[in-house]
């Protein structure tokens, strides 16, 4: 690279390889006033090569017809990489804050709206399809409470003991110094019944079971299968999401139910081994100090838990926007929704209940 | 003149801000293999997603059977839906099925058939598309043009009256293609269907056109059958038909 009577001299090769180090070289010769590029020596270029003299010509601002004088390999090359007379797409028209308030608003009221609609649309057609199977797979609600149910338990049981022997070993220590031993019984009972059976089972489901349904629905979506079983008139709610509230509905009670139980059994554990209570002492403390309202309340709550993880997680699965990326966008999206959700409702469920 | 299957009129398509088709209007005639033609990206599947409402057309009618269905209800529209076969241009298959199982949803949903019936049918519908072997596997277990087949036998597991296929021959080899036009003449002969097909195969169409849409930019370009579309003095279509390319 030189300079000779105000024309820049290329030569050699013009590659991806040697441009780096000749646009340093360049951007140092800037000063000197450049009229004219002879290319006639250059023996090799490629498309980084030409994009070089583009950006050359861009900055000295020059007439690419008039300014350069290329050998056959360059003039070949040049027409088909330059990038001269490619238009410049338009940029992207920034938004001021009150258009972009508004369609903030707008949106956020249709996605209500939506929300609304979905959730009365999976209420209706799982009403009718306890009475009517039609427009939906044989057996899909048995292996959807297989899935749903029969594989979470292990963990939820897991989960459930640990809990249960956590909670009273952690009052265990407390009660000891009051003398107070006996009252094991009543928090494992009351804690386990009320609150930590059904929050513990929502927010295992919420990650297993949310989870799979987001993305089941947006790779559906994602790869239009939606759009075929509409094409084939198949209601995708009936046939998707249907037989999952189905399936959830079956199994949260008795999961619910799995779970406390097991809970209380590690405070029995705990009661048994470390605060020497006798196990029909305890369990005898624990039927006097529920009530049936505890019960139901329990278990009624964890029915909104599950249908707010299926609507949850179907919303969020057909709303997907994008590819694959979008799949796994809404995934996170539709578990962290859905715990919030439970906590929310298991709160107002406080207050309504217990205020 | 026949009366039209279906009818599109004065049809505006938007994504969002963005208008795919502007004012477009077109007639799909029975028992006729229509070949819906332009160049990429320039709104062929958007036309068919609006005509199936897959999107709600932004504007203009759109008449299936005679019947507006930008307005239907849903039942009404349902039944018109089973009466359409549709490939999609990726094939579209439960990817959590098997081929069988893909292929049975029509009709095992539609048709109150035995189950030994429907197998029946699902094997002949196999058969006809050469992917006999295949009935067993999932769709993750198939090539691209596989998936495209098991599509199609599955668009016409019902013998619908008009079956919609949107690029069926892209990705397959030109022997398997040829096989596939034929297939499609035959059902077009013997079952009475109407067909639409999008398209870039010169060979292909040269093979079943009837009537061919132009579209480009937003536009119907073209409209007519496939004669007057070789004698057409339109430069885009002209050189379409001389060298197969845009
Ligand atoms: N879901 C979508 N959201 C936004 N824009 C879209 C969407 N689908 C298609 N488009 C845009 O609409 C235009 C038309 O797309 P369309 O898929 O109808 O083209 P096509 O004619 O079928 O092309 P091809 O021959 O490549 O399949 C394209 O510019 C595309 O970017
Ligand atoms: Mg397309």
């Amino acid at each position: 690279m030189e300079i000779r009577a105000r024309t820049l001299f290329l030569e050699g090769e013009l590659t991806k390889l040697t441009v780096p180090a000749l646009l340093d070289k360049f951007s140092k010769y800037l000063e000197n006033s450049i009229e004219t590029i002879d290319l006639m020596n250059v023996t090799k270029i490629d498309s980084a090569g030409i994009a070089f003299i583009d950006e050359i010509i861009s900055q000295l601002k020059f007439d690419p017809e008039k300014s350069l004088t290329m050998n056959k390999i360059v003039q070949k090359a040049y027409s088909t990489f330059t990038s001269v007379n490619i238009k410049s797409v338009s940029p992207i028209i920034r938004l001021d804050f009150f258009t972009k308030l508004g369609t903030g608003f707008f949106d956020f009221t249709k996605s209500i709206s939506n929300g609304i609609i979905l959730i009365a649309d999976i209420f209706f057609w799982s009403f009718v399809g306890i009475f009517n199977k039609k427009g939906q797979r044989k057996g899909s609600v048995i292996q959807q409470a297989l899935f749903i149910g029969v594989d979470a338990l292990g963990i939820i049981a897991l989960l459930s003991m640990i809990l249960g022997l956590i909670l009273a070993l952690q009052s265990a220590a407390q009660l000891r110094q009051f003398g107070a031993n006996i009252f094991v019984a009543d928090l494992m009972g009351i804690s386990m019944v009320t609150e930590m059976g059904p929050i513990l089972t929502a927010i295992i489901l919420a990650g297993r079971s949310g989870s799979s349904i987001a993305s089941e629905i947006a790779t559906m979506q994602v790869t239009e299968e939606i759009d075929a079983l509409k094409m084939m008139a198949i209601n995708p709610i009936r046939y998707i999401v249907v037989p999952k509230f189905h399936a959830i509905t079956i199994c949260i009670p008795l999961l619910v139910t799995a779970s406390t139980l097991i809970g209380i059994f590690g405070g029995l554990i705990i009661a048994v081994t470390y605060l020497d209570l006798s196990p029909t002492v305890f369990i005898n403390r624990i039927f006097e100090i529920l009530t049936l309202r505890d019960a139901l309340i329990g278990l009624g709550k964890s029915y909104f838990f599950a249908w707010v993880i299926v609507i949850i997680g179907s919303y969020y699965g057909f709303n997907v926007k994008g590819g694959a990326e979008g799949v796994g966008k809404v995934t996170t999206q539709a578990v962290v929704a859905s715990i919030f959700w439970v906590i929310i409702l298991d709160a107002i469920n406080s207050l309504i209940f217990y205020f | 003149m026949k009366e039209p299957i279906i009818s599109v009129k004065n049809l505006v398509a938007k994504y969002g801000d963005e208008t795919i088709l502007n004012d477009i209007s077109v007639d799909i005639f029975p028992q006729e293999i229509t070949v819906i033609l332009g160049g990429s990206g320039c709104g062929k599947t958007t036309l068919i997603k609006n005509i199936l409402k897959l999107y709600q057309p932004f504007s203009g009618s759109v008449k299936i059977f005679n019947k507006e269905v930008t307005s239907i209800e849903e039942q009404e529209f349902d039944k018109i839906l089973s009466k359409i076969g549709m490939l999609f241009q990726n094939g579209a298959l439960l990817n959590s099925l098997s081929v069988f199982d893909n292929v049975a949803i029509p009709l095992e949903q539609h048709t109150d058939l035995s189950k030994n019936v429907i197998e029946k049918m699902i094997k002949v519908k196999l058969d006809l598309v050469n992917l006999s072997h295949a009935i067993k596997m999932v769709p993750a277990e198939l090539s691209g043009g596989m998936k495209k087949r098991v599509a199609l036998a599955r668009a016409i597991a019902l013998d619908p009256d008009i079956l919609i296929c949107d690029e069926p021959s892209a990705g397959l080899d030109p022997l398997t293609s040829a096989s596939l036009d034929e297939l499609i003449l035959k059902l077009k002969d013997l079952l009475n269907m109407s067909i639409v097909i999008v398209t870039h195969e010169l060979a292909s169409i040269h093979r079943i056109a009837d009537r061919i849409i132009f579209l480009d930019n937003g536009k119907v370009l073209f409209s007519g059958t496939l004669n007057e579309a070789k004698h057409t003095e339109i430069p885009e279509i002209k050189t379409f038909f001389e060298v197969g390319k845009f």
